[in-house]
């Protein structure tokens, strides 16, 4: 007899003495475990319901704050006052070089908006409402916000660009509600640029169930790890902007049960995560080097490419019957009339750059120089400055619209109803006139638009942070401690193995000279030697 | 012939690890610039920790020897007889003309050797010592007003610009000191027995 099924014997057997069945009722099969409520038992959420704001005022009744809660974060404000830059960012007011901007396209880009109906400048941020509580907490996978339905969910069975979008059961979904999972955060922040893997690179479907060398914590047989695992939620407001990251040392570790929303990797590996071995070198570096830069060899490593160029210049092709053009090249599109020519890339290996997690951003009215590529954001921190540390970026190429008298960026207006949208008329002129107008007229913006317009190469900046690969596969010292490795450009450090002082061939000179010499000294002997042998004989 | 002992065994020990040490502190030192990739960069640079070490311990162990022998007058540099030696390794030795030197234990190095020897324990191993003790340990002081002052930079040139230094004498030393005994290899033979033949 095994010890194993020795124990088990032993266990049947003091079974009854340990748990009095009658004391502890059993649950019923279905009840979880890791909620007091149940909300199908709920009244309010019996239904039907019509609309999405009808749903969120059921919510409402119970949950009184969450509405105001959701109301202060940039889920919802789509606003960053930059503290450290004096910037205002956030979706309304920065622009990108994928879809540009937001402004006059609200209907398309509020469909990833935590609310319902944002579909022109005059949509009211305080109604209660309007914020939409499923989206993140669906636990159903039948809740889905309709492309250009401001927010919405498609009330009927409707097509768009070749896809059916199922009318979900609200009130199903009401009944079926739960905490945030990668399903929900990934319907936005998988999808991001227009579609799946397009903008960061880091984050696309394939983090749904990640094999390990993917991404090792979120890896389902492994420590299966969601989104909020480490974007905590506290009062609906988590961390993790990339407008300003705090990924840094002094973050401080997360403690179970305290108010603790940080991050960053430090939050629950420390400081000096690294084994000393004979030296402590990797947690030496920890303290100007991110964790990404190591752990995160590559990005796009899920198997689906990432866009790396977005050429707006070359878009407006249309056919006979005014569609517009797509090309394909091995499954993925590399031209479409609506958006212009893509570049895609897998297994993207990032590129490197000095960062105090700060990010500047080029505005509509920054002053740009046309004649380089534009950084439409940059990562601010010098080398060596207290807090910089080397961080891993995905660069974006695009090519936008610029206004050529004004020297600045521009933002046109691409989806909407009217003709002035890029995506109905294909007149930039129409299309630029209109997105800044509305710009001004929200707020956005007060730079004004010429009439001129061009198209200027820019450059953009998604640092990264996900898909953090297995200890065995983090980067090795001579990725960067060679004289051709990854940091073979990052200025101001000096990285033994890379960098070399410029006279140093005199150095090999002087060995070579020696060597040279010594050679031919001894070569001189040996002949003399044999020469006086053959003349003794 | 009769056999003189020169080199005691604590001297043999010593230059024979330090041949051991140096040659693989040159070889992982190399691996860690860039200059050959015949060995990972994590295993070269534990290794060449690991020896720069035992080296300083071993160095501080023969400092300690020499003090209390005496010893360290064998490397005091002179110029008496110095212009005699290099016009025989310049001239004579081609021409089998007489050493004008005699090695004893009282003087175990020629005028040449001495200055050589000298140069390289007063100027160059301390050179690599000191640079490489502050490649170690930069983390500590990067951030005090030392890190202000002394660029890394500038600390890794010295340590390379003394590695190049240690190449040169390193050539040197090993061609004259194991090809122009008599026989050829008389020098590298006492080295490992201790002891030399002399020439009556």
């Amino acid at each position: 007899m095994s010890i194993r099924s020795g124990l088990l014997i032993l266990s049947l057997v003091l079974l009854p003495l340990q748990i009095p069945a009658d004391e502890i009722p059993a649950l019923p099969a279905e009840t979880s475990l890791s909620s007091t409520a149940d909300h199908r038992k709920f009244e309010q959420l019996a239904g039907p319901f019509h609309s999405g704001p009808e749903v969120t005022r059921a919510c409402l009744e119970c949950h009184t704050e969450a509405a105001l809660q959701v109301h202060r974060s940039i889920h919802w404000t789509w606003r960053f006052e930059q503290p450290e830059t004096g910037q205002t960012l956030g979706k309304r007011f920065a622009l990108n070089n994928l879809c540009q901007g937001i402004a006059g396209s609200y209907e398309r880009c509020s469909s990833c908006h935590v609310g319902y109906g944002w579909e022109d400048e005059h949509f009211d941020f305080t109604a209660e409402d309007r914020v939409d509580c499923l989206v993140c907490h669906d636990t159903t996978g039948t809740y889905v916000k309709f492309p250009t339905g401001a927010g919405h969910p498609p009330y009927e069975d409707t097509p768009f660009r070749g896809r059916l979008f199922k009318a979900p059961d609200l009130a199903h979904v009401a009944r079926h509600v739960g905490r945030s999972s990668r399903e929900t955060c990934g319907t936005c922040h998988f999808e991001g640029g227009g579609g799946d893997a397009v903008k960061h690179g880091d984050l696309d479907s394939s983090l749904l169930a990640p094999p390990r060398h993917v991404d090792v914590h979120m890896d389902p047989d492994g420590l299966n790890f969601s989104c909020a695992t480490c974007h905590e939620f506290t009062g609906h407001i988590q961390q993790g902007s990339r407008y300003q990251l705090k990924a840094a040392p002094e973050a401080g570790v997360a403690v179970p049960g305290r108010e603790s929303d940080r991050p960053a990797c430090q939050s629950c590996h420390g400081a000096a995560p690294h084994d000393t071995v004979i030296h402590n070198k990797l947690n030496q570096h920890a303290e100007f080097i991110a964790c990404q830069t190591c752990h995160v060899p590559a990005i796009a490593r899920g198997g689906l490419p990432t866009k790396t160029l977005w050429d707006w210049s070359v878009a407006g092709r249309r056919d006979e019957q005014g569609r517009p053009v797509v090309e394909m090249e091995d499954g993925l599109v590399v031209y479409d009339g609506m958006k212009g020519a893509f570049q895609w890339e897998e297994n993207l290996v990032p590129e490197y750059r000095w960062f105090d997690g700060n990010m500047h951003y080029t505005l509509l009215g920054d002053p740009i120089d046309p004649s380089a590529p534009v950084p439409v954001n940059r990562p601010l921190g010098e080398p060596g400055q207290p807090g910089a540390r080397i961080w891993p970026f995905k660069i974006m190429a695009g090519r936008q619209p610029y206004d050529t008298h004004y020297n600045t960026l521009l933002v046109a207006h691409l989806f909407g109803r009217d003709e002035n949208a890029f995506w109905r008329g294909y007149d930039w002129d129409a299309a630029l006139a209109s997105g800044m107008a509305t710009a001004r007229r929200t707020g956005q913006t007060e730079a004004g638009f010429s009439g001129e317009y061009g198209f200027v190469d820019t450059r953009m900046y998604w640092p990264v942070n996900h898909m953090v690969a297995p200890r065995e596969d983090a980067l090795s010292c001579e990725s960067c401690h060679s004289v051709d490795g990854r940091l073979a450009d990052l200025p101001g450090v000096y990285i033994p193995g890379r960098d070399r002082h410029p006279w140093e061939p005199f150095g090999w000179l002087a060995v070579w000279l020696t060597l040279l010499s010594v050679v031919a000294h001894g070569l001189g002997r040996y002949l003399i030697h044999r020469r006086r042998m053959r003349g003794a004989a | 012939m009769s056999k003189v002992r020169i080199f005691t065994l604590f001297e043999r020990f010593w230059h024979w690890a330090q041949t051991i040490l140096i040659f693989g502190l040159l070889f992982t030192g190399l691996a860690l610039h860039g200059s050959h990739g015949l060995m990972a960069y994590d295993t070269a640079l534990k290794v060449h920790i690991v020896m720069a070490l035992s080296l300083i311990g071993l160095w501080a162990f023969a400092i300690f020897w020499h003090v209390v022998t005496g010893e360290w007058r064998q490397y005091v540099p002179t110029h008496r007889g110095l212009p005699a030696v290099m016009l025989y390794y310049a001239y004579g030795i081609f021409s089998g003309e007489a050493k004008p030197f005699v090695t004893s234990p009282s003087s175990k190095h020629n005028p040449l050797q001495r200055l050589a020897y000298f140069g390289f324990k007063a100027a160059i191993a301390p050179a690599l010592w000191v640079s490489g003790l502050l490649l170690l340990t930069y983390a500590a002081w990067k951030g005090t007003f030392m890190g202000d002052l002394l660029p890394l930079a500038w600390v890794a040139y010295a340590h390379v610009a003394a590695t190049f230094a240690l190449m040169v004498f390193l050539i040197g030393h090993i061609y004259m000191a194991s090809t122009t005994g008599h026989p050829w290899y008389a020098y590298l033979k006492s080295m490992v027995t201790g002891y030399q033949e002399e020439r009556k």
